[in-house]
């Protein structure tokens, strides 16, 4: 009887990872789905962003941070860019007091589901 | 006029060549005109799981070419006779497949025979594009797993998109089969379970091949499974597949957990 109730025991504490890797993909395939028509979506938002920015700032590309983290409903996109406060002073600009200004973005991918 | 069947995958080592070898045994077992075609130009295994790799004269590419005819090509199965293969050629590149060859390679076999099926190489590139390019219908072949259901998954983009049968508006006929599927493992919760697929993937389930040691045993010979040992589990899961496939209604069975007394007796008799 102990030992039936030790191998129940340990079962049940060896937890499924099957609906871990059904959930995963649910979300991967959303996205890979309705991106299906622009795959770079995040490469050019992030070179167009810089380029806005970089015409009124200069802008060091090693100093910017570029995260997507996608989920179920919203994706978030963001865009750190670290704006040295000397290259920043341009004569006509208003004063920068902080050291770095972050820029960020939201993009919300819409979901899409096939037809079966 | 034959239904040319693609069957694909996009993941390598899901089970592709093995069924498309039982698929077409079983069509040609229901007395069907079956040519079975291997697009795996420079890793061609088709022969050797159908037990030919010692009758390839002459290949896909020859007879695309125009360097050979079809006839001189196609080798008829010793077991069934009206099953042939087309083997894909070893020692040429990928690239020496036109899409005009093909095109006219597929159009002589549709006249001939009942059931063209093409075996797609792994990937997405040129040589799975050409296998799927003809297709009435595809047989996707999937594992219960992450990867596998990802890339099956980008391959019903392609067939969606790069068919001949898309560019003119039309559908390819989309089927899941499932292959090397573990019920006892599902049951745990520790694999995807046949419905978590066909819902991510939302495509009508042609099988479920269990996992199971005829398969292997079936290639070390080079007998199609459904040839070699006609009453194991896979072999009549390929066999009512084929029959689905050719518009059977057949009730499909979910192989549940084999039981205390099916693990120590079901051996014998499988």
């Amino acid at each position: 009887m102990n030992l039936l109730r030790f191998f129940s025991f340990a079962r049940a504490a060896r937890a499924q990872t099957a609906p871990a890797a059904r959930e995963r993909l649910q979300i991967l395939l959303t996205h890979e789905r309705s991106s299906g028509s622009q795959p770079d979506l995040v490469a050019i938002l992030r070179e167009e962003i810089l380029a806005v920015v970089g015409k009124h700032v200069k802008i060091d590309p090693d100093a910017v941070e570029v995260r997507v983290e996608r989920g179920k409903d919203i994706s978030t996109l963001e865009i750190e860019v670290e704006v040295p406060v000397v290259a920043a002073a341009r004569p006509a600009a208003a004063p920068v007091h902080a050291s770095s200004t972050a820029v960020r973005k939201k993009h919300a991918h819409k979901k899409r589901r096939r037809a079966a | 006029m034959a239904q040319v069947v693609v069957v694909t995958s996009g993941k390598g080592g899901v089970g592709k060549t093995t069924s498309t070898a039982a698929l077409g045994a079983a069509l040609a077992q229901m007395g069907k005109r079956v040519a079975i075609i291997d697009f795996d130009v420079g890793l061609r295994n088709l022969d050797l799981v159908m037990g030919a790799e010692r009758r390839v004269v002459y290949d896909l590419i020859n007879v695309a070419q125009g360097d050979a005819k079809l006839a001189q090509a196609l080798i008829r199965d010793k077991r069934l006779n009206t099953l042939y293969l087309l083997a894909a050629s070893q020692t040429r590149d990928k690239d020496a497949l036109s899409e005009k060859g093909v095109e006219r390679v597929i159009g002589e076999l549709k006249a001939q025979f009942d059931w063209v099926i093409c075996d797609s190489p792994a990937g997405i590139e040129r040589g799975a594009t050409l296998a799927m390019r003809h297709a009435d219908v595809a047989v996707i072949v999937t594992n219960p797993e992450v990867s596998s259901v990802r890339d099956s998954d980008r391959i019903i983009g392609l067939l969606d998109s790069k068919t001949v049968k898309a560019v003119k508006g039309e559908r390819v006929d989309k089927h899941l089969l499932l292959t090397r599927y573990d019920p006892a493992r599902a049951g745990r919760g520790d694999m995807l379970t046949v419905d978590d697929v066909l819902e991510i993937l939302s495509i009508p389930l042609l099988g479920i091949i269990p996992e199971s040691r005829e398969i292997l045993r079936a290639s070390n010979v080079g007998a199609p499974v459904t040839l070699n040992n006609p009453a194991c589990e896979p072999a009549r899961a390929y066999c009512e597949a084929a029959k689905r496939l050719s518009g059977e209604d057949i009730f499909m069975t979910i192989p549940s957990k084999p039981n205390l007394l099916t693990k120590l007796f079901g051996r014998r008799a499988a």
